[in-house]
Formats: C-alpha cells, structure tokens, sequence
C-alpha cells in the first residue's frame, strides 16, 4: 500500500485507492437516483390505477430490446477491461468502439420512444398530458425525469468511453495502467443497473 | 531565488507555489495546503456578506419600513440564509481546516486526489458566484426563504432555478471533498497510523464525508427536480397536476438536516483537538469521543422529519421522528461529558483557542437543549415558525459551529502562516463576541415564547423590546468580530514569527515547522502511538 | 498495486458470457411474468428479478467479488441509508395516504 512519501506518479499507482474513490462515486449516484425511485414509490403507492394504465402505454418492445442492448454493452465493456489487462490492446478497443455503439443505438431507441410520446402530446405540461388524471401527469412526468436523466448518463458514459478508446489506441492506458478504464467501466455497469431497475417499473408494471 | 527552488527543500509552502507564479501558484495549485489557504478565504469573503446581510435585517427589525422594503427584506433573509450555509458553514472546517491539516494529520504528503480537490475549489467558487448573480439580474433575488419549499418556490418570478442551479455546483463541490477525504483516510495514513491513533479531528472529518456523500446528493436531486418543476412544469410537488409539497419538504430535509451534522461535527472534531492541548491531558474516552462522531452522523441521518412536524405529514411518522431525535442527544453529550473531563484536574491553560472551545461548549449546550425542547413534538406545535427556532439554529450553527471554527482558527493560525497574532486582541474579542452572540440570539428565544414568527418583515408593538434589543446585539458582536478578523490580519504582516510548537501540540503538524513546506514531510513519519502523549 | 482484481485466465471472457446469458433470460423472465398477469406479486417479482441481474452485474462485471471487504461493507453502507430514507418517508405517506388506498 502506498503511503503519503514519493512523487506524484507513485501515488497515482494506488489501484485500490482510485477504485475506492469511484466506488464512492457511485454511492452518490445511488443516492442521487434514490430520491427519484422514492419519488416513484410514493405516488405509485398513492395512484396505484393510473400508474398501471399508463404503463400499459409504453412499448415493452422497444424497452425490452433497450435492456438487452445495455447488457450486451456491459458484456462488452467488462470484455474490453479483461483484454487490455491481457494485453490484447486491438480487441480491446474494438470491445469499447462496440459498447459506444450499442450505447448511442439506446439513446437512438430512446429517442423514438419520446419522439412518438410527444407526437401524442404526451409531455410535461402539456394540454392533453395536464387533462388527464393527475395519477397520470405524474406517471409521464417521472417517466420523462428519470429516463431523461438515465440518458444524460448514457451519454455521459459514451463520451468518457470514447475518451478512453483514444487513450488505448495512443497507449495512456494499458495492461499495466488500466484503472482509468476499470473504473469507466463500473461507471457504465451502474447506468445499465439503474435501467435493469428503470425498465419493469416503467414498462412491465401494467 | 527560482534557480535555488530546488535546492533549498526547507521553503514553506507559502513560498513554494509549484509550476505557477501570482495569482495563478494559487488557484492552479494542487498542494492541499494552498486549497485550505483558498477555502479559507473564499468561505470567510462569504461569512462577511452574509454577516452585512444579517446586520442589514437586524436594522430594519428596529424600525419596520425605515429602511427597506417587505420585498427586499424576504430576499435579504433567504439571501443571508443561502450563504450562510452553503456557502459558509458548510464547507468551513472541512474544506479549510480539513484540506491544510488531514493530509498532516495523517502523516501524508497530500489527499488522495489533489486535481481533483482543486476542481472541487473552482466548483465551489462558481456555484457562489451564481449564487451572487441570481441576486442582481433581472428577475430579482430569491425571495422563499433558504428551505425553497414548494409550492411557492415553483410560482415565484425570482431568480430561483439560478440560485438552485449555483447551490447545485457547490453541492458537487462538497461531494468530492467527502470523496477525497473518505479514500484519503483509507489509503494514505502514515505506517503504523492505526485508526485509533488518528487523531479526533481526523475521526470527525470522517463521519462528516459519509455525511456529504450520502446526503448531498438527496439535495442535487431535489434542486434540479425544482429546476424542472419550475422550467417544464413536471408536477412533482404541484398539488393541481397531482404532486405533493411535502414530499419537497421530505426531500429537502434529508439533505438538510444530516447538513447540520456536516457543520457541527468537524467543529466538534476541532474542539477535540484543543481540549487535551490546554488542559495537558489526555482526552477523556478517546474511542467513546471517536464513536459519538460516528453515532452522530448516523441518527443525524434519520432525523429530518422533526423540521416537519407541523406539515400535515402522518401523526405516526411525527412520533418516530420525535423519538429518534432524542437518541442524537445521546452522543452529543458524550462528547460535552469528555471535553469537560478531560479538563479536570488537568493544569489548565487559558489561552484564546481554549476560550472560544468554552463558548462553544456553553452556546452548543444551549443550542442542543433547546433542540430538544422543539424536538418535543407537542412543543413543537406551538413554537414551530416563530423566533424561538431562528435563535436555536444560531446557537447550533454560529454559536457551535461558528465558534469551533474560531476556536480551530486561532489554534491553527500560527502553524497555517507561521506568525503569531496578539493574544489579549484576541481575547478581547472573544469577550465582546461572546456578550454580542447571547444578547442578538438569546433575545430571539424570548421573542418565539412571545409567540414572534419568523420572516416576518413587521411585527406587533409587545415584541419591540426584544427586538431592539436583539440589534444592539448584533451591533455589539460585529464589532467582536471586527476585533477579532483585524487582529488575525494585522497579525499576517505585523505578528511575531510563531514557533513549529507554540501551544505544546501533540499531534503530527506540531512536529513540522510554521509554515509547513510543500512537502509536508521530509521523511515519511512512522507512527508509534496514539495522537495525545499528555498522560 | 495491492489486490489481483479479475482473474486473468481465459476463463474470464467464458464467464462474463455465461453472466451475460442469464442476464438475458432473467430479462426474459421479466416480461413472461408481467404478461402472465398475476398481479398480486407482479411488483415485487419485477423487483426481485431485477434485483438479481443487478447482483450479477455488481458481483461479476464490477468485480465486486475480488474487491477487498472494506468496499462491500461500504455499499452495504450506501445501500442502508437509500432503504432507511425510503422506509421513514413510507412512515409518512403510508398511514397519510394508506386509507385512500385501501378504499
Ligand atoms: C452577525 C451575524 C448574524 C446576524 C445578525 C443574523 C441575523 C439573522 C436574522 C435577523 C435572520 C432572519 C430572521 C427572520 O426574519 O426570520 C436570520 C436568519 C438566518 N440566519 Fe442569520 N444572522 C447572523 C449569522 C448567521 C450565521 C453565521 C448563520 C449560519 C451559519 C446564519 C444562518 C441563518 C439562517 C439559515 C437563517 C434563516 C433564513 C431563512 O429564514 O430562510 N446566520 N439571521
């Protein structure tokens, strides 16, 4: 273990400390969506009804093949660490330019879902939303809130992964300096995490 | 000099800035010691506009209508409250104290992650800038009061989505602090500092960073859903599309509340600090000391509802919430109980660090006492909103906090710039300070018997003694503080060069010399026992 | 460098594939069951289902399993605080709201 003396390079050595360090991270993340799985718990508990119709109006296709899209890209992410530890730098940027792509399909997919809802007129504050039964202006609302947030990290991920791709190919990273990307990785494990939660509430609870 | 920079490894780090010269060895500096250096300066720029801002209240309170609108008078308390705490209190110890002197403590050469303790430095510093400007532009200052509550904070046409957005960055900024500070602690302690030899300092900031990471981000959601709410109307906390403002308050609070701890417990951790120096003793149940910081942190945790006792929540919810905030007691008088006996029978020496842990002790006593009575639901009913909680949440927050980081202030003052300021200045202040504080705040306890609610711009002619009173208070602190602020400035360029040790310090920054170098220590300390060797 | 994180043998990637397919059924699951319509449990199997592909995701893909002790017992940390805040805001909503719910 590392202690306080030596250079600045040694210090950035300390796997177990950056781990720890994005691990804790991700505790906020947690939080941070935990106030809005809270939210969800609380008015689904009180429009019990209204949440289960307007469920029923999302496709469980498109969320369904969403899932198996962000498992695959976990799939592939995980894959991309263990060969850069392997030393397989090639594969290992093909596995991260596979999991941006998978990612960037998601937020396609995303993108029609909310494209075809708001052609509906289905938005926050909307008229036809607002005429509704309140039960449902909240459903849509939380809808629009946590899946728009659970984008913005999508898209987050993908901006770092690409990062990360330019660091394999110009050798920043590496079999002997892989945490940048161990840790991109458990980054982008927790965004699939918060959908593995996001996709029965929003589509299956019908 | 440049050329000798290397050589010469004994400069302080106060004429070491690294790579950057001016201005710029500052704000791009990496050396935790200079980020403690810029904390402490941007939270006290801070302390002062909201202190002007406070005093301008005071004044308008002698005399309704004299000198400021209802108007202006809403945006200055909502103002004064925003800054105080997010901007002042909050970050305060932690980030100035705790950036110079953790890495120290622990026998390290800096944090775990200094560019990002630096980053964290420029997002506190933007986030209040924001702050600032959503009072100028357009639109006009904040005017809901610091707890945003909905509905009104959704209706509003003040600057509230900006000043959320600001605190919002600031949150952030509080967040990586917690980050630094928890993996800090974990990985970067000195050989053989175990965690029963970290000092008690380094135990608080600990169970303060659990706070941060864990509460604040409650607070991020809860501002950027009122952002939302106020920019798309989502409804969450809009009654007529369905929401629920309580759930607001319930959000808020989760923060909020556990933030109280993030603002007393380092000060409990500075004052830990202090008593064993001046009494040259031991500290009376280290591990009972260590644990409280812990066992406060924890049940701070679950306590927001007490906040909320007249919001129409559930009677059911009301008691437990009640319940559990007698248990914070518990460990917050275990730590009053050990301060006061490691002082007996131990040669006590009275100095101004030591006199501003009194006045903690005495003015946190009466702030956790009073706690208790509004935390008694049944009383509650009766004195929730009135003055009653204005002057029990000065007594927590400036009295307790406040002072600890005064305290904390002139202990460290000699080891952070190496010079030693007057110490009868200093007690002069104390004393005028302390005379101040009880006449501003304790007058506000009488006036919420009287039944004197708070945020109110006018009030009824039986409440004008104490108000009056109240204001000569506030006059007489602000001198204190005066007093006290221009003796640590003289002090910079006037005081006397201090010693490595002038109080007889025992812990690991007493061993390197005043100002400490950029790199902390020559060799890597190995540690042999616990922080305290009085006996 | 302290702890030998992921294994480094070829049966890492076999593995992670494995994971990968019964993350994929367990998805699979999930809908069945909601198409099923036993509504009474329909909730909570959804939860519990997606509870276990995120176990899987945290104790394979995120390596939890070779991190040391001192981690998991922090998300365990982590995850107390999100249950408790959740629980005491139900001790309000709950008997706030429950007769509506119930009626
Ligand atoms: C000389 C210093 C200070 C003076 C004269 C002062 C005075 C006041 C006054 C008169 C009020 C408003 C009462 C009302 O109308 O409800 C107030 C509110 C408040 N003060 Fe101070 N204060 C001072 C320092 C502080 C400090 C150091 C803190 C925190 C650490 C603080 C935190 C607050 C908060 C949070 C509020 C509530 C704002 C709100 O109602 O939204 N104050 N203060």
């Amino acid at each position: 273990m590392h202690k306080g003396e030596g250079s600045v390079d040694e210090r950035h050595l300390d796997y177990a400390g950056a781990k720890m360090g994005m691990w804790i991270f991700l505790f906020t993340e947690i939080l941070f969506f935990g106030g809005l799985f809270l939210l969800y718990s609380v008015y689904r508990m009180k429009y019990l009804a209204e949440f289960h119709s307007s469920a029923a109006e999302l496709s469980v296709v498109l969320g369904t093949a969403n899932t198996v899209i962000l498992l695959t890209s976990s799939l592939f992410m995980a894959l991309s660490i263990a060969f850069l530890r392997k030393g397989r730098r090639g594969l290992s940027l093909l596995f991260q330019l596979i999991t941006i792509g998978l990612g960037l399909f998601f937020l396609v997919n995303k993108y029609f879902e909310w494209a075809e809802h708001i052609r509906q007129g289905i938005y926050p504050d909307s008229p036809v939303l607002l005429d509704m039964a309140r039960g449902k202006i909240i459903f849509f609302s939380l809808y629009y809130v946590m899946t728009g947030l659970h984008g913005l990290h999508v898209l987050i991920g993908v901006t770092i992964i690409a990062v990360m791709a330019a660091f394999t190919r110009n050798e920043t990273i590496g079999p002997l300096d892989f945490v940048k990307l161990e840790n991109t990785g458990l980054y982008w494990h927790f965004v699939d995490i918060v959908w593995i939660y996001l996709f029965p509430l929003f589509y299956l609870i019908t | 000099m440049p050329a000798e920079s290397m050589a010469t490894p004994e400069k302080s780090y106060l004429e070491d800035g690294g790579r950057f010269r001016g201005l710029f060895s500052w704000i791009f500096t990496t050396d935790h010691k200079r980020i403690g250096i810029l904390y402490l300066t941007s939270v006290f720029s801070f302390f002062a506009i909201g202190v002007i801002l406070g005093l301008l209240m005071r004044l308008s309170l002698i005399e309704p209508g004299r000198f400021m609108s209802e108007r202006t008078y809403n945006s200055l308390f909502t103002v004064h409250g925003v800054i105080q705490i997010f901007l002042f209190i909050i970050p305060g110890i932690p980030a100035s104290f705790g950036n110079f002197f953790l890495p120290i403590h622990l026998g390290a050469r800096d944090v775990a992650f200094p560019r990002l303790n630096i980053f964290s430095w420029w997002l506190y510093i933007t986030g209040g800038a924001i702050l600032i400007l959503s009072i100028f532009l357009p639109g006009g200052a904040p005017d809901t009061g610091w707890t945003f509550y909905a509905p009104y904070s959704i209706r509003t046409t003040s600057n509230v989505s900006l000043a959320a957005s600001g605190i919002f960055i600031v949150g952030f900024s509080s967040i990586l602090t917690g980050l630094n500070f928890v993996t800090t602690i974990h990985r970067m302690r000195a050989p053989g500092m175990k965690w029963f030899r970290m000092p008690l300092f380094i135990w608080s900031l600990y169970a303060t960073a659990w706070t941060q990471i864990l509460a604040t981000p409650v607070l991020a959601i809860t501002l950027l859903l009122l952002i939302l709410e106020r920019s798309f109307g989502i409804g969450f906390f809009e009654p007529l599309k369905g929401g629920d403002p309580i759930m607001f308050e319930h959000l808020f609070w989760m923060y909020s509340h556990p933030a109280v701890y993030i603002m007393i417990l380092p000060a409990m951790g500075v004052v830990s600090e202090i008593f064993p120096v001046f009494s040259r003793k031991n500290i009376f149940g280290y591990k009972a000391v260590a644990f409280s910081s812990l066992g406060i942190a924890f049940f701070g945790y679950l306590v927001w509802g007490h906040h909320m006792f007249t919001s129409g929540m559930s009677d059911i919810s009301r008691v437990i919430f009640s319940l559990i905030t007698f248990l914070v007691a518990v460990p917050s008088g275990i730590k009053v109980f050990n301060w006061i006996a490691t002082m007996y029978k131990g040669s006590v020496r009275v100095d101004s660090p030591l006199l501003f842990c009194l006045a903690f002790i005495f003015l946190f006593s009466i702030a956790g006492l009073t706690g208790l009575i509004i935390g008694t639901l049944s009383l509650n009913l009766y004195l929730h909103g009135t003055y009653f909680i204005v002057g029990h949440f000065h007594y927590t927050m400036f009295g307790g906090a406040g002072f600890g980081f005064f305290a904390g202030l002139h202990y460290w003052f000699p080891k952070m710039f190496g010079r030693m300021f007057n110490e009868r200045a200093a007690k002069t202040a104390w004393f005028i300070m302390f005379i101040g504080f009880n006449i501003l705040y304790f007058s506000m306890f009488l006036l919420g018997l009287q039944g004197m609610p708070r945020r109110y711009f006018q009030y009824l002619p039986q409440f004008r003694t104490n108000h009056i009173l109240s204001t000569i208070g506030s006059w007489i602190l602000a001198l204190g503080l005066l007093i006290m602020f221009g003796n640590l400035i003289r002090a910079l360029f006037r005081g006397e060069k201090a010693p490595a040790n002038p109080w007889g310090g025992s812990t690991l920054e007493w061993t390197l010399p005043s100002p400490p170098s950029r790199e902390n220590f020559r060799e890597t300390p190995v540690v042999k026992g616990g922080p305290y060797t009085f006996g | 460098m302290t702890e030998a994180a992921v294994p480094q043998h070829g049966l890492t990637s076999r593995l992670y594939l494995l994971v990968w397919i019964v993350l994929v059924a367990l998805t699979a699951a999930t809908v069945a069951v909601a198409r099923m319509n036993v509504t009474a449990f329909a909730a909570l199997i959804s939860i519990g289902i997606a509870t276990v592909k995120a176990g899987l995701v945290l104790v394979f893909f995120m390596h939890l399993k070779h991190e040391p002790l001192i981690l998991k017992v922090m998300l365990g940390i982590a995850l107390l605080a999100l249950s408790l805040i959740i629980l005491l805001t139900f001790s309000d909503v709950w008997y706030r709201w429950g007769a509506h719910v119930h009626s």
